[in-house]
């Protein structure tokens, strides 16, 4: 399986190693460094003046337990990403199939679908936060229109998560749409004839032959929407900063809040390590179940 | 019944197609109005920029623009250098431990420098380098997605021709520069639409890392004009927001295809 071997051995030994090593030198201080640390500094207590830090053992981790916010923000986390994953991935597919076919508007449509995914998640925020703006934003004239009450919706508890779910859902769905039209793109023409022929309905034939097609698309996009649902947090620093209430801190937001506002990196490095641990977790499942064929060679 | 279905399938697509459109739609109408017309939709509303003019007299954006620019080219440069000499490796030289270095890039792709925010942040105070553009780019120039994109890219041209270059006398570096760099070149025009999209949008590590305009890019300039004593003047706002957004939006207009293009291409591993 070994690829050529250019030259004698020895320098291609060298050589490799010396075209790696540029790079091998940013990853290495940058991502596998960081990640042994914050499992090394999670042992030591945060230094403030007068007291240097020290070694704390468990500690940081015996507070998370009894942090109630730690949980509560872990559990935001979880109903965040099993609302915006299965969401925005069925709307990627309905979208992919729309566009796909003989729609009327089509480019228009994909634009609209599209657009979203080139604006930064910041930019999406704030137009998001004056849509969402009691009283004046377009959704409360909206409903302010069939005589429904005013209501602050990223201001009461039961509502702000949701409202961000939709802004995601919004921002990722023409992402993924694209991919599900390429996977469309690649089935063959003469699969649908055949199915037409045999008087296979269009819902039927989407569920065993269409779907079944686009799994491998569709794990593609998992990957991607669970990574984003723990990796990206800039529209919550500015449409709610976690209120009210911690109800829409995500948990990279809190390791944000408790390292850049509360400046207590041992209780941050805890909490990231928790982060690294899901991460790393979800990776192994993909690794093991999900992602036998896919050969990285 | 086919066709009334037909129907009802092109006016949902028109409906969700409308209501993906509506916030854009609803910011540029607030944007280039007058405020007394940002929530009253009539026909008649003079048209103005005169939003733009106070949202770029209000705050440093040009050093913002100026600040973004150089960051995402910077980026940018830094990882097709690296990214193709990593590449270039892993697809043509057998070297000990090859595997292993390589599914160590590979984690990147799952634990990215945007979750690593705490001990980088540790990292960049202790190099001295707190709040510069360096600080904002260096966790991100050894790009994995860029290397394994090379990689697989490399690993299809044929042996032939750079086995026909090395005869002709050419060294390892030239090889890569006169066979494999000009072959991959629609990847590299791909990967570089896909990184200064993420690194122009990108938020969290740069506000984290930067604390004066001298580096701080648009995300985190415009968070910090929406944010501060403006007064809710969301039609200044919202001019703000399409005008740090605007040259990516632009030329996503004009250059639809390649964008989609690029995006997917980057994304089919």
């Amino acid at each position: 399986m070994r690829g050529s071997v250019v030259g004698r051995p020895v320098s291609a030994n060298v050589h490799g190693w010396l075209l790696l090593l540029p790079a091998a030198v940013l990853l290495v201080t940058f991502t596998h460094y960081p990640t042994v640390a914050t499992l090394y500094h999670s042992f030591f207590s945060t230094s403030k003046p007068g007291r240097p830090t020290a070694w704390i053992g468990l500690d940081n981790y015996r507070s998370m337990v009894e942090d109630p916010v730690f949980w509560q923000v872990l559990a935001n986390n979880l109903w965040y990403a099993l609302a915006t994953i299965p969401l925005s991935i069925a709307l990627a597919i309905l979208m992919a199939v729309w566009v796909n076919g003989k729609i009327a508007g089509r480019g228009l449509l994909r634009l609209s679908f599209f657009t979203p995914t080139v604006l930064p998640m910041i930019a999406v925020a704030n137009i998001w936060l004056f849509f969402y703006t009691p009283g004046y934003g377009l959704l409360e004239q909206v409903t302010g229109l069939f005589g429904l009450p005013s209501h602050n919706w990223l201001g009461s508890r039961n509502t702000a998560l949701g409202c961000l779910v939709i802004v995601t859902v919004w921002k990722e769905a023409g992402f993924f749409m694209i991919f599900y039209l390429a996977a469309l793109q690649s089935i063959s023409p003469h699969l649908t004839e055949a199915a037409s022929l045999m008087g296979a309905g269009r819902w039927y034939f989407f569920r065993r032959v269409t779907f079944p097609l686009l799994m491998p698309t569709t794990l593609f996009v998992l990957v991607n929407a669970v990574i984003n649902s723990f990796r990206l947090v800039d529209h919550i620093v500015v449409m709610t900063k976690g209120g009210p209430d911690n109800t829409t801190a995500l948990l990279l937001y809190y390791i944000y809040d408790v390292g850049f506002k509360f400046w207590d990196s041992g209780y941050a490095a805890a909490l990231t390590l928790i982060l690294l641990v899901i991460l790393a977790a979800f990776a192994m499942g993909q690794f093991l179940f999900l992602d036998r064929r896919v050969h990285y060679q | 019944m086919t066709r009334a279905l037909t129907a009802l399938e092109t006016a949902g697509a028109w409906v969700l197609g409308f209501l993906w459109a509506l916030p854009l739609a609803y910011a540029v109408w607030t944007a280039f109005h007058p405020s007394e017309f940002s929530t009253h939709f009539v026909p008649t509303a003079p048209l103005t920029l005169e939003n733009f003019v106070k949202a770029w007299a209000a705050a440093p954006f040009a050093r913002y623009f100026v600040n973004t620019i150089l960051l995402v080219t910077m980026i940018l440069a830094a990882q097709l250098v690296l990214c193709t000499l990593a590449a270039y490796a892993f697809a043509r030289f057998t070297f000990r431990g090859r595997e292993i270095a390589f599914l160590l890039v590979l984690v990147q792709l799952m634990i990215m420098p945007d979750v690593l925010i705490v001990e980088n942040y540790r990292t960049m105070s202790r190099l001295g380098i707190l709040d510069s553009l360096l600080a904002i780019g260096l966790p991100y120039m050894a790009s994995a997605f860029g290397i394994f994109l090379l990689r697989q890219t490399f690993k299809t041209v044929p042996k032939e021709l750079d086995e026909a270059a090395r005869v002709e006398g050419a060294g390892a570096l030239e090889v890569l520069w006169k066979v494999y760099v000009p072959l991959a070149r629609p990847v590299y025009g791909a990967y570089a639409l896909v990184s200064v999209s993420y690194h122009w949008n990108n938020f969290l590590w740069p506000l984290i890392v930067t604390n004066s305009v001298n580096s701080r890019p648009l995300t985190v300039g415009l968070q910090g004009f929406s944010s501060g004593d403006q007064g809710v003047d969301w039609s200044i706002i919202t001019a703000a927001t399409l005008m740090t957004s605007g040259p990516l939006l632009i030329a996503f207009l004009l250059f639809q295809r390649q964008f989609v293009q690029s995006f997917m291409r980057a994304g089919i591993r």
